[in-house]
């Protein structure tokens, strides 16, 4: 049980490395692809078997779909001299120091707070959903219409107006 | 949708319905005598070539595969020294058949031809002559032609009659 | 020890009826074609599959020069993972399953959805134009009716009460979904036949406009698991629709309920088929529009009416 879970611990850290370290961008995507099902093999070793299988479905399965897909048309990866301009010391000290003060900090407060132990009944699917519609309710109805205003707006910018005149006879009229 | 689903229906009904195809080496096909396939030079009834070597096919052929020689025997009758067509060039148009004034080169119904090597699809005249007439029985170049060659005088044809004597006053 | 032999059947059954399917497909199509179809190599042609998989394990496995090698090689590989991974939670008989996990249906999603990355990486890695259209067709239509299959397949979870395959089974004593959850089995046959992209929504590899789409690179043994793929594909889909809607391993006793099983997946993997034998390939963005402004409200409407039904009831 624990062996497992820092299997996949271990997995998750470093795939998570390569995928902000890596060059190639559909390898650094393909690299936190891996890093989210590690982190849903952790999930479900915590007994959270619903929660593992929604990271999978969710996350590795539909949205990092979305990103391969916009980087696979993008075709990047053979211009690396404006990430190189990005990438220089000096732009990166200060968020660097930062960070490091914040991780100094949650070491710190891990370390001085007493962690819960995690139970050892698996929660079902059921206890989820029940918790969603009665403790987090206002949660759930407010993002659900934040996704609303989202599908919304993608649907006013994908529609295609319907064109009465050909685009060349526009064009003509324009300059005209 | 329903359009869909009766589409599937009629689809599935075909298990019912005979098969269109058939194991072909097995089952052949008729082919009609007058079907495009291999090229062959046929003799005339009394068992001579008929080929008189004119070059007609050859230069009617749009892919060029026919290759021949002219030369004539003894009797001053016409005959193709060698006579190749490359097959694996020959498109089977037919246009040698319309072209060839002699009934000589003829397309009959066999189409398998194939071969491993592709020089064997090369086929000299001995390959080509067969001892038979062929599409067009009893005809004979010679016999309808004015030409006088070794083997038959002017005016001894078929349908000829003899020429006329210029210098003698009877009709 | 069990266990062993479970994992071996399961793996020996859906591995036979994916190779076996190759003949069946071919057989089938042509007898609804008017044609005779393979029946040379063996009774009836049955050795086509062994002429088959010899010709593939003996070709040139290339890969091209220009491909992303790493995820060219990787990416067949995601597909038939996946999907075998899944036929891990079917239940095959009351016993006869590899592992009963109390969330089979969102493994199962959760693997389908993962194995849209084969396609896409492959399309993408072949560096190849076609390849990368079809993968990105391929990427789009899985997406999209991956969430109407995961919908469809609510109203049967609240009905059954579970997510486990065997509860689902359980549940079916009394009579099998298919009465009340006509709506979301139609709504999942057809997603299911886009998600394994077979015809008529074989759009990602339509060989009319893209040669063959996101495996035109893809040779030797490589497209052979692609192949090999998508029957097994096929038949998890089809042992899908026979588990949640049509009672699984249930039957009248004189057979044995693995019996009864393979008979209702066979029968279903018969109307793929049949289903490629009749029906022309619809335009990619008629597609997308039927999956969206049909199905979508389809399956919405679905869990509403079932869930408010089974609230009445209860």
């Amino acid at each position: 049980m624990n062996i497992f879970f820092y299997i996949a611990a271990t997995v998750a850290i470093i795939s998570t490395i390569m995928a902000i370290s890596g060059r190639n961008a559909i390898h650094a995507l393909l690299f936190l692809i891996l890093s989210f099902l590690a982190i849903s093999v952790v999930f479900y070793l915590l007994d959270a078997p619903f929660i593992a299988a929604l990271e999978v479905i969710i996350y590795a399965g539909a949205i990092m779909v979305l990103f391969i897909f916009v980087t696979m048309m993008l075709n990047v990866g053979l211009e690396r001299k404006m990430e190189n301009k990005w990438l220089n010391p000096r732009m990166w000290i200060v968020p660097g120091l930062l960070a490091a003060i914040l991780l100094f900090d949650l070491i710190l407060a891990l370390k001085v707070s007493r962690t819960i132990p995690v139970g050892n009944q698996v929660i079902q699917p059921k206890q989820v959903g029940i918790s969603l519609f009665s403790t987090y309710l206002l949660a759930v109805e407010m993002t659900a219409i934040l996704l609303m205003t989202g599908v919304i707006g993608a649907y006013h910018l994908g529609s295609q107006k319907k064109k009465v005149m050909h685009r060349f006879l526009e064009k003509k009229i324009k300059t005209c | 949708m329903l359009s869909i689903l009766r589409t599937i229906w009629l689809t599935f009904l075909h298990i019912f319905h005979k098969t269109e195809t058939v194991e072909y080496p097995e089952v052949k096909p008729y082919l009609p005598p007058r079907y495009r396939g291999r090229i062959i030079l046929t003799r005339d009834k009394e068992g001579e070539e008929r080929c008189v070597a004119c070059y007609l096919c050859a230069s009617a052929c749009p892919v060029d595969c026919i290759s021949l020689q002219a030369t004539e025997d003894e009797s001053g009758r016409r005959y193709p020294e060698f006579f190749r067509i490359n097959f694996s060039r020959c498109i089977f148009c037919g246009f040698c058949e319309e072209a060839c004034p002699t009934y000589a080169i003829q397309l009959i119904p066999d189409f398998e031809m194939g071969e491993y090597d592709r020089q064997n699809m090369v086929y000299e005249k001995e390959h080509l002559l067969i001892s038979g007439q062929g599409k067009y029985p009893d005809y004979n170049f010679y016999k309808n032609a004015g030409v006088s060659i070794g083997v038959k005088g002017k005016g001894e044809g078929d349908h000829e009659e003899k020429p006329l004597d210029l210098k003698d006053l009877m009709p | 020890m069990k266990e062993a032999l479970n994992i071996a059947g399961v793996l020996f059954i859906a591995l036979t009826i994916a190779a076996g399917l190759i003949w069946v497909e071919r057989r089938l199509l042509s007898v609804w074609q008017d044609r005779l179809g393979p029946n040379r190599v063996g009774p009836f042609g049955l050795f086509q599959v062994i002429a088959d998989t010899i010709k593939l394990f003996f070709k040139e496995d290339w890969v091209p020069s220009f491909s992303d090698r790493p995820v060219f090689i990787m990416a067949p590989g995601i597909l038939i993972i996946t999907i075998l991974l899944t036929f891990a939670v079917i239940p095959f008989g009351p016993d006869f399953i590899v592992f009963d996990s109390n969330i089979g249906i969102l493994f199962f999603l959760g693997n389908s959805s993962l194995g849209v990355y084969s396609i896409v990486l492959g399309g993408w890695a072949s560096n190849n134009k076609y390849s990368l259209i079809g993968a990105m067709r391929a990427s789009a239509q899985m997406l999209t009716y991956e969430v109407f299959m995961g919908l469809s397949l609510m109203g049967v979870v609240m009905m059954a009460d579970s997510f486990s395959f065997n509860a689902i089974v359980e549940a079916q004593k009394g009579g099998w979904f298919i009465v009340p959850q006509f709506i979301g089995f139609i709504v999942f046959f057809i997603a299911g036949l886009a998600e394994t992209h077979r015809l008529p929504f074989d759009i990602p590899e339509s060989e009319g406009e893209l040669v063959a789409g996101y495996h035109s690179e893809y040779s030797g043994m490589k497209f052979g698991m692609f192949f090999v793929g998508e029957y097994l594909g096929i038949t998890l889909i089809s042992a899908l629709i026979a588990t949640l809607f049509f009672g699984g391993w249930l039957g009248p006793s004189f057979l044995p309920p693995v019996f009864w099983f393979l008979l209702k997946t066979f029968f279903f993997i018969c109307m793929f088929i049949l289903l490629r034998a009749s029906l022309p390939r619809p335009r990619y963005d008629q597609l997308m529009k039927f999956g969206w402004k049909v199905l979508l409200p389809l399956s919405l409407g679905n869990i509403l009416i079932t869930g408010a039904v089974l609230i009445f009831f209860k």
